[in-house]
């Protein structure tokens, strides 16, 4: 297990540095810089502000320079937010987004899995059609129209909660966020692990445990429910990436400042530094979730050793 | 004396009376078992032999209370006087594996993957006999000691991919006799595993059956098991009874020309290159069951008769049923 765990760490290294490469080459294909968008400013401005962050340089130049800083743990600075670095950004909206993303993938998680076992117990059911129709409901049902009704139905008729703001992370800020980014998942979670349980229902050793005399609720819970979870938890993975980092909408909708502004305007605003600092934290929580998607498999079925 | 009682004298453990399983299917009803009558005494072996798809293994799943969803019991099944098609669940989880259990086809899957063996037996012996998880180990042990698992203290801490095909037909043997059933449903216990095996789980069984005196109900396609293990013989075609008697009769004597067809088709040794002999065509649609004879089509003494009226199982002087015209009537 511990050389599984060092070889994915090493492994780690050249696909961040592809990540980091093509992403960084792209970026700077696409038309446009950092400044092009603003009032036209004075030539001799323009080129001083080149000249400092290197921009006047060949792209290739540009690159070493990024990945030095790197190295030092220094993701550079904003070109946006001119007082502020990259990694101030990151350290102030991430741990928004991660909040609200851990609260959400734990409901997601718990109520995803307990529809989804339900549906399945009651196959074909009218338990199983309400499910399964509510769950398609959450899944076709975008965040940018939940949002708003969010708002609508908790704030503006009912004045249960505040329609939006952060207010280090109080409950009442949190719930209608919550909402918003976990519904897509409880529903995805809630078909996968239907599909899953109800395949594992009809294996043969499940026969054998009834044969047993087991009562159901053992059944389920000491022999279907383990490997009903391995299809789950291979969407979790990258699913626990997307929900911790963030959404534009939730940002936007309620003015939390989690990350997922960052993202657009970031690309927008051709806020190159922020562009690169978003696609690394993306990429290595991505790698970094994979990993222990891996090793929880491992836990999970006994037939996979490292 | 009812039908299904007159084959011995002692008192049944377990008799079958009229047994019918059906399948609600979009196409309409499946009739997998069909007016099954027989009658099991204590440490009794019947063998319910039958190609695939005559309703063997739904009558073992019926018994046990394993049937598919859309499954549909008629019938009733006494086990020690009352009837366990009728029992609720609870009732029959009470039963399950306690006083009647069941070995499948199929070691490779029948085991549960995620769960160590000794946990999986383990279980059993909590569950029944409320036994404390030291003293369930130690009696899980002993039974896999006597189903002659080599090491077996070792291999508790397994597994079930650890294990070959026939050491996990070990395990589920044991694992079935645990709290010392009164009766053992085999549902084709050896087919899945290669030859010598096989040998090794039906002497294994049959050593089990004189330790425990267990009734064993043995469902397999293969009357060679059935020659080595059983007392009677059942044999079922289309989800009828085509012949029922002590195994020595259907053996030496059998007078359903489907259990002459099978019996015909046992490779020989002794005549080496010539042909296999073999029952030609197919079992009938179940969905849509011909109203004579089910077996008519592929008998070779099919007369008009067979083809419109479904032979009654008749019982002869010695004992032995048989559902067949020519056999009743005594044609040439």
């Amino acid at each position: 297990m511990f050389t599984f765990v060092l070889k994915r760490v090493l492994e780690a290294i050249p696909t961040l540095l592809i990540l980091i490469t093509v992403s960084f080459f792209l970026m700077h294909s696409a038309p446009g810089s950092p400044f092009s968008s603003e009032r036209t400013l004075p030539p001799e401005v323009l080129a001083n502000i080149n000249a400092k962050y290197h921009l006047d340089e060949p792209v290739i130049n540009q690159y070493f320079y990024y990945l030095g800083g790197l190295l030092q743990g220094d993701l550079g600075p904003s070109f946006r937010y001119k007082d502020f670095t990259i990694n101030e950004l990151i350290a102030q909206s991430f741990p928004v987004s991660a909040e609200i993303g851990i609260w959400s993938f734990i409901v997601a998680l718990l109520i995803g899995v307990g529809c989804g076992v339900i549906a399945a117990l009651r196959q074909n059911s009218w338990i199983d059609y309400s499910v399964m129709g509510f769950a398609n409901l959450g899944i076709v049902l975008p965040n940018f129209v939940l949002a708003p009704l969010c708002i609508l139905f908790f704030s503006i008729y009912n004045h249960w909660l505040p329609p939006g703001g952060w207010n280090g992370g109080a409950w009442p800020y949190l719930v209608m966020p919550v909402i918003a980014m976990s519904t897509s998942y409880i529903a995805q979670i809630a078909r996968i692990t239907r599909g899953s349980m109800i395949e594992t229902m009809h294996s043969n050793f499940i026969r054998t445990a009834k044969a047993k005399g087991l009562p159901k609720h053992r059944i389920i819970l000491q022999h279907a429910l383990r490997p009903a979870m391995l299809p789950v938890i291979s969407y979790l993975g990258p699913a626990f990436v997307g929900i911790v980092t963030g959404s534009v909408i939730v940002d936007v909708y309620f003015g939390t400042g989690g990350i997922g502004q960052h993202f657009i305007n970031g690309a927008l605003n051709r806020d190159y530094s922020m562009v690169m600092g978003v696609t690394i934290l993306v990429g290595t929580l991505t790698i970094l979730f994979n990993a222990i998607v891996d090793v929880l498999y491992a836990v999970i079925d006994p037939k996979i050793r490292y | 004396m009812s039908l299904a009682t007159e084959l011995h004298t002692a008192e049944p453990l377990l008799e079958v009376d009229n047994l019918q399983v059906k399948f609600a299917t979009p196409d309409g009803f499946v009739t997998a078992v069909n007016n099954l009558n027989f009658a099991l005494a204590q440490g009794e072996t019947l063998g319910i032999v039958g190609e695939s798809g005559s309703g063997k293994s739904q009558t073992a799943f019926a018994l046990m209370g394993l049937l598919a969803n859309n499954g549909i019991i008629e019938g009733e099944a006494r086990f020690e006087g009352r009837n366990i098609l009728s029992l609720n669940e609870k009732a029959m989880n009470r039963i399950r594996s306690k006083d009647i259990a069941m070995i499948f086809q199929d070691p490779m899957t029948s085991l549960n993957p995620y769960m160590k063996v000794g946990k999986q037996l383990m279980e059993v012996l909590m569950l029944h006999k409320g036994m404390s998880k030291a003293d369930a180990f130690e009696a899980s042990v002993h039974m896999l000691d006597a189903v002659k698992m080599p090491e077996a203290r070792k291999r508790m801490n397994m597994y079930p991919h650890e294990f070959s095909g026939g050491m996990r037909q070990r395990v589920m043997i044991a694992m079935a006799l645990l709290c010392q059933p009164k009766l053992l449903i085999a549902d084709e216990p050896t087919t899945a595993l290669d030859v010598t095996v096989q040998a090794q789980i039906l002497t294994l069984l049959n050593e089990l059956k004189d330790d425990f005196n267990t009734s064993i109900i043995m469902i397999t396609h293969d009357l060679g098991v059935v020659a080595g293990l059983c007392d009677k013989v059942l044999v079922m075609y289309a989800g009828r009874t085509m012949e029922y008697g002590s195994a020595e009769d259907v053996f030496y004597r059998p007078t359903h020309p489907y259990t002459q067809g099978l019996l015909n088709a046992i490779p020989r040794l002794d005549n080496e290159g010539s042909v296999l002999a073999t029952i030609p065509g197919n079992p009938p649609n179940l969905l849509n069951l011909p109203s004579g004879c089910p077996f008519e089509a592929r008998c070779e003494f099919a007369k008009e008769r067979c083809v419109n009226i479904a032979p009654s199982l008749e019982t002869f002087a010695s004992g032995q049923m048989s559902a067949c015209h020519k056999t009743t009537e005594g044609w040439a």
